[in-house]
């Protein structure tokens, strides 16, 4: 057996040193010795998404790195994107729009829909397919989860005061057309 | 599944790797973004006694262009092909085909070292070398050496590493004015290895294309020069006639092997109808429009 290894790392806000063997998985780490069961495990080859996590800031699987590989890093799971509200409103259409059934697949939907929003302001239904195109959902037929991330970015350019591309284009059709 | 127990040691230096190797006569692996590897260890089709991190050591990183050269460091990452401005001007014909390599995640991670030094016959990077005339450089404990795309993958998943080499970085002739890159595939989804794919970097001269090279993915055990189907456009304007000279001319670069999903006859088909679309896109160059009027 091989031995342990001192790993630091930060995880949702929290330093953690531990002793790991260097085979474990980021994902198992999280789950078996943080008891953060949020990052759900399927496939444990990169096809799912159901294990995404942000590493510093960047979503990545949690199945595709040794928790050695994250010293130094830092963590956040979608229990601590939870609890700082950062995807409340995410969470608040997901649950609106029915974009979840069993609900295996949703914390990597929501990284991804986080990370996704971070980037692209008003997205349209083929960039936010697109983005999930690493996202498996064996309940949904991905329609209601589309719905609901394109509704989660209207409301955030609503309350940003930020008009959408499809209302910046009526408006400018209405101008060049003389009444 | 789970990998099998193995030490892990991280290199802060090449020579740390050249080391750690050295030290187990072999028996690892180095680690990059881990993308491909990762699994491969989880599946067990591979079980060393070492990973070797190479993916803190700083000498692998950053983007420079030096000696009328772009030097695109191993450890960077596919997300970066994306968003660098260095890529942008430099290399567009990366920038093109990142989109298609795996998902945005993978993405984050995955590098480009990793992706030439694994040399995955459906992997985008390494034909996109071959396209733009790349050569790697390559350190092992002896001192560098730079070998040409050309001369570099040589079969499947075989390339001109030699065990406990590491590809150090890409270097590229930077994209000058009177260049044109087009890049597609042909893919069941998004982010799915490609059926066929194939990238082109043409040179335009008045309303010809005077130079070009098109490279093809996933047709053969590694990315190939379609160089029939360059001869046939290489000197002409792109016509119509010319393009369906360069897709006839296919037949000729193009041996796909017989696969349960894909017969041979398919595969060689769907390279023509990309070629024919990429040809039609490089004709689209402001330049190349007197060729269709
Ligand atoms: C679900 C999924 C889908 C994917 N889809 C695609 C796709 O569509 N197209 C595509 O191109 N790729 C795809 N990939 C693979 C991905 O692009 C990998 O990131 C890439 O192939 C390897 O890069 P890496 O940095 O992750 O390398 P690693 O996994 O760390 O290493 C891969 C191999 O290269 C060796 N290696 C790495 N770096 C060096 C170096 N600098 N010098 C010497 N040897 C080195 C390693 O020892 C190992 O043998 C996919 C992966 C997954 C999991
Ligand atoms: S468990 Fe990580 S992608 Fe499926
Ligand atoms: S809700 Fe069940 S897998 Fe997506």
């Amino acid at each position: 057996m091989s031995s342990r290894i001192a790993v630091a790392v930060t995880v949702n806000g929290q330093a953690i040193s531990a002793f790991v063997e260097p085979r474990t998985s980021l994902a198992d780490f999280l789950r078996n010795d943080l008891g953060l069961t949020g990052t759900h495990l399927g496939c444990e080859m990169g096809v799912c998404g159901a294990c995404l996590v942000l590493l510093d800031g960047k979503a990545v699987h949690a199945c595709l790195m040794y928790a050695v590989q994250a010293d130094g890093q830092t963590v956040q799971t979608v229990e601590g994107l939870s609890e700082s509200r950062a995807i409340a409103d995410i969470q608040q259409v997901f649950h609106e729009r029915n974009a979840l059934q069993c609900g295996f697949c949703t914390s990597g939907m929501l990284v991804t829909a986080h990370e996704f929003l971070s980037k692209c302001q008003d997205p349209s239904r083929a960039e936010i397919r697109d983005a999930l195109s690493g996202n498996y959902c064996r309940c949904t037929g991905y329609e209601a989860i589309v719905d609901a991330i394109a509704e989660t970015a209207r409301g955030r350019a609503d309350r940003a005061g930020i008009p959408s591309q499809a209302e910046q284009a009526a408006k400018s059709d209405a101008e060049e057309t003389p009444s | 599944m789970k990998a099998r127990a193995f030490e892990y040691v991280r290199a802060s230096s090449l020579q740390d790797a050249f080391e750690a190797f050295a030290r187990v006569s072999g028996d690892c692996c180095y680690l990059a973004g881990g993308q491909s590897l990762v699994p491969s260890l989880s599946l067990r089709l591979q079980a060393p006694a070492m990973l070797i991190d190479i993916s803190r050591i700083d000498e692998l990183r950053g983007i420079t262009l030096a000696d009328d050269m772009l030097r695109i460091g191993a450890l960077t990452r596919h997300a970066e092909m994306l968003t660098s401005p260095e890529i942008a001007r430099h290399a567009p014909l990366l920038q093109l085909a990142a989109p298609h390599v795996a998902h945005p995640a993978i993405r984050n991670r995955g590098t480009i070292g990793g992706a030439i030094a694994l040399a995955d016959p459906a992997a985008e990077f390494p034909a996109v070398t071959l396209a733009l005339d790349a050569e790697f450089e390559i350190a092992g404990p002896e001192g560098l050496r730079r070998v040409r795309a050309e001369g570099f993958f040589k079969g499947l998943y075989e390339t001109a590493l030699e065990p406990g080499e590491i590809l150090t970085a890409i270097r590229i002739p930077p994209f000058r004015a009177g260049d044109r890159a087009v890049f597609d595939e042909l893919a069941r989804r998004r982010g799915d290895y490609a059926i066929v794919g194939a990238g082109i970097q043409g040179r335009v001269a008045g309303d010809r294309i005077e130079s070009l090279r098109i490279a093809f993915l996933s047709v053969g055990p590694a990315p190939i020069r379609a160089r029939h189907a360059e001869a046939a456009v290489a000197g002409h304007a792109l016509s119509p006639a010319v393009i369906a000279g360069a897709q006839a001319a296919l037949e000729r670069d193009l041996d796909p092997a017989e696969d349960p999903q894909t017969s041979p006859a398919m595969r060689l088909h769907l390279a023509r109808v990309l070629l024919g679309r990429l040809l039609g896109r490089l004709g689209e160059h402001p330049a190349c429009k007197g060729a269709h009027a």
